[in-house]
């Protein structure tokens, strides 16, 4: 495997897996949300979506790195900040961009909106509007799959705000003391809406807070999607021989504001303008693909299709119509679906 | 006198209190070096210092905890908690602490806090930023539960919030934090300039809690309601074309009964209008009471006029949101009979 040597030698001899067919399609995958992301950003100016909005650009490579470390089944969880989350998991970006729009053919019927859907077929469980909620949600789902001895992990995203909710540390002790399949993934973007991790906790390093309970904790850079997947690589594995949960810490910058109605005022512009400049993931690894050999028009081609599909998500969701007023009242409970 | 929006009065009654008494501290997510999301604390921590005005962890049952711990040993904490629809993890120290403290010590501590925290919809905030939950505190005995509709009364109201000595969970309807807000959501947006509650003395002065305010006389029917909702039912008056006396409750626990009596007892009828969810509203605890107190005075049956019996939608937020025209559909109803 030429390529994946390759790969690895301009990750300066970190041990990865990552050949170049996969890394390629890392690539398109991180691209694919940023534009999904920048699509979503200009129909919410348009008017078109409304409400909370939370943009994932920037930490594209934390879940693409991810999910590429996972099988078929295995169950992914995560905040409100979910869109990249969906797209990774391969769900529609129709039925994503439709539920924004709050139309029909979202994959809550316009119901949940940006921050709450779920996708059955894909092992998407939410989507959560209160914050920390999905660390103990993804456990169970976890301790589930133990009980059943499936062989299935959940991964469980949540920020570096979440971590400090006292239902994070509860499910560590849970997770460990049962030895649950469950890989905690803080995405450490350094924000809190406008509360800068330093002034949310006395904590350096967040891979660390599970050690109380023995949890093994790794960090990793995520603004690169390599070094993402090699990380997650450990932290499957370790889950998977049933060892119990495992937690990373991965290090991820947010450029856009908290939602769109926040400009960001608690930090500078110099700031997000070197995270952008320097550390990108997608720049990254279009140069990296550049550097390998990959020729410019392979990239322009993937580029076309991204924004093909985009651009079809976002007329799906314009044209896809208003939910019936009907729906409602429908699935508040389970008779009232069968109703 | 000064011109303030609900923010800004809200603001002020804090600042007022952190001026007057240094046992006031001020805290919650960004509610500090930020100023709080909707801007309700700007300033106070440049103003106060940190040791006043601060940010804490997203941590709702450690906040709230702890501020009832500060409180039983001589500080009077001024909690944010973001938004109602967040108060969740905390509610288990409101309900098994903050409300029983008094009689658990046979009133040798109480808990002195006040809650801060904006609720209800109209922003388009879908499940997790619209929420109305005022009737599972009025349901805890222990617990005030107050929910101003203008400027003057939220300033007022906070001070007398601040001052009290039991625990007060003050919501505050986010869709009037700058302007009245009547149901009208394809109207523009009218800020509270140009409404005479927005005339807000800069100093210290209360409203007391349990008072009720008469925001419209009538003769026909009483309007129950607090909150947004008191604008809403003003534009339902005016739609049906009925003279209705509209009562903002103000405070829910402890409430106006006498003069929520009178009214009744003058018009013979009787509308509730509230954003929350029907069943178990605080509507129904309205309805057993005006039953109770004027059973011989109705003329017609109780009405209620709610938010549907739902999760609060990110689509079809209108046909969700019980705006003027629902209303003025209730008041029809209530004078058919
Ligand atoms: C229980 C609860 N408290 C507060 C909030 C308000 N809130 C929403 S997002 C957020 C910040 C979370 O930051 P972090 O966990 O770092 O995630 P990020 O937004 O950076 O992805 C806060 C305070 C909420 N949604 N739920
Ligand atoms: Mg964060």
């Amino acid at each position: 495997m030429a390529q994946a040597t390759e790969v690895r030698r301009r990750n300066k001899g970190r041990e990865l897996s990552m050949s170049l067919e996969e890394f390629t399609k890392a690539y398109h995958d991180m691209l694919l949300i940023r534009r999904f992301e920048e699509k979503a950003g200009q129909l919410y100016g348009m008017g078109l979506i409304g409400g909370f909005c939370h943009l994932y650009i920037g930490q594209e490579a934390v879940v693409v790195g991810m999910l590429s470390a996972i099988s078929e089944g295995d169950q992914v969880i995560t905040s409100y900040r979910d869109h990249g989350h969906m797209l990774a998991s391969g769900m529609d970006p129709r039925g994503v961009m439709s539920e924004l729009t709050g139309r029909r053919d979202g994959y809550s019927h316009g119901k949940g909106g940006s921050m709450h859907m779920f996708s059955k077929a894909r092992h998407f469980f939410g989507g959560h509007g209160i914050v920390g909620a999905q660390v103990s949600l993804g456990t169970g789902i976890a301790f589930s799959n133990w009980y059943r001895n499936n062989d299935r992990i959940c991964l469980t995203f949540f920020g570096e705000g979440a971590a400090n909710q006292g239902q994070v540390f509860e499910s560590f002790n849970l997770a460990a003391l049962l030895k649950l399949p469950v890989v905690y993934v803080i995405e450490n973007n350094r924000y809190s809406m406008g509360t800068s991790v330093d002034r949310a906790t006395t904590a350096k390093d967040l891979a660390h807070n599970g050690a109380a309970w023995g949890i093994p904790g790794a960090q990793a850079d995520g603004m690169d999607v390599v070094a993402v997947k090699e990380a997650a690589e450990i932290a499957v594995a370790w889950c998977r021989a049933g060892k119990g949960p495992y937690l990373l810490e991965v290090k991820t910058y947010r450029y856009r504001g908290h939602s769109m109605s926040d400009p960001a005022r608690y930090r500078t512009r110099e700031e997000v303008q070197q995270m952008r400049a320097e550390h990108d993931c997608i720049e990254g690894a279009r140069a990296k693909l550049l550097a390998l050999g990959v020729e410019e028009a392979a990239l322009k081609k993937i580029d076309d299709e991204v924004k093909r599909i985009i651009q079809d998500a976002a007329d799906f969701a314009e044209k896809s119509p208003d939910p019936d007023p009907a729906e409602l009242f429908t699935d508040v409970l389970k008779e009232d679906a069968a109703a | 006198m000064p011109r303030m929006n609900m923010v800004q009065a809200l603001n002020s009654a804090m600042d007022v209190m952190m001026a007057r008494d240094e046992n006031v501290v001020v805290f919650g997510e960004d509610v500090g070096y930020f100023g709080g999301v909707f801007r309700c604390t700007e300033g106070l921590q440049k103003k106060y210092g940190r040791d006043r005005a601060f940010d804490t962890p997203i941590a709702e049952s450690g906040i709230l905890a702890a501020a009832i711990g500060m409180g039983v040993y001589g500080l009077r904490p001024v909690v944010e908690i973001q938004f109602a629809d967040y108060i969740y993890p905390a509610t288990d120290q409101l309900v098994s602490t903050a409300a029983r403290l008094r009689y658990r010590s046979a009133g040798a501590f109480t808990a002195p806090i006040t809650v801060r925290s904006p609720c209800g919809g109209g922003i388009f905030g879908g499940q997790t930023h619209s929420q109305s939950p005022e009737a599972i505190f009025t349901h805890v005995c222990g617990l005030k539960t107050v929910i101003p509709s203008n400027p003057y009364d939220a300033k007022g109201l906070l001070i007398s919030a601040i001052e009290d000595d039991d625990p007060v969970i003050f919501l505050e309807p986010k869709r009037i934090y700058n302007g009245p807000f009547d149901g009208h959501h394809d109207r523009p947006v009218i800020p509270w300039s140009e409404h005479p509650a927005s005339e807000v003395p800069a100093g210290h002065y209360t409203v007391s809690l349990g008072q009720a305010a008469c925001v419209r006389p009538g003769a026909e029917v009483t309007v129950l309601t607090y909150g947004t909702m008191v604008h809403v039912a003003l534009a339902g008056a005016e739609e049906a074309g009925v003279d209705a006396e509209i009562l903002d409750l103000r405070t829910l626990i402890p409430l106006d009964i006498e003069t929520i009596v009178a009214s009744v007892g003058k018009t013979g009828r009787c509308l509730i209008v509230h954003e929350a969810t029907r069943t178990s509203g605080f509507g129904a605890e309205l309805a057993a009471l005006v039953q109770e107190h004027c059973f011989y005075a109705l003329e017609a049956p109780i009405v209620r006029i709610t938010g549907w019996d739902t999760p609060y939608p990110h689509a079809l937020e209108w046909d969700y949101f019980p705006g003027p025209r629902r209303v003025a559909e209730g008041l029809k109803r209530v004078m058919a009979d």
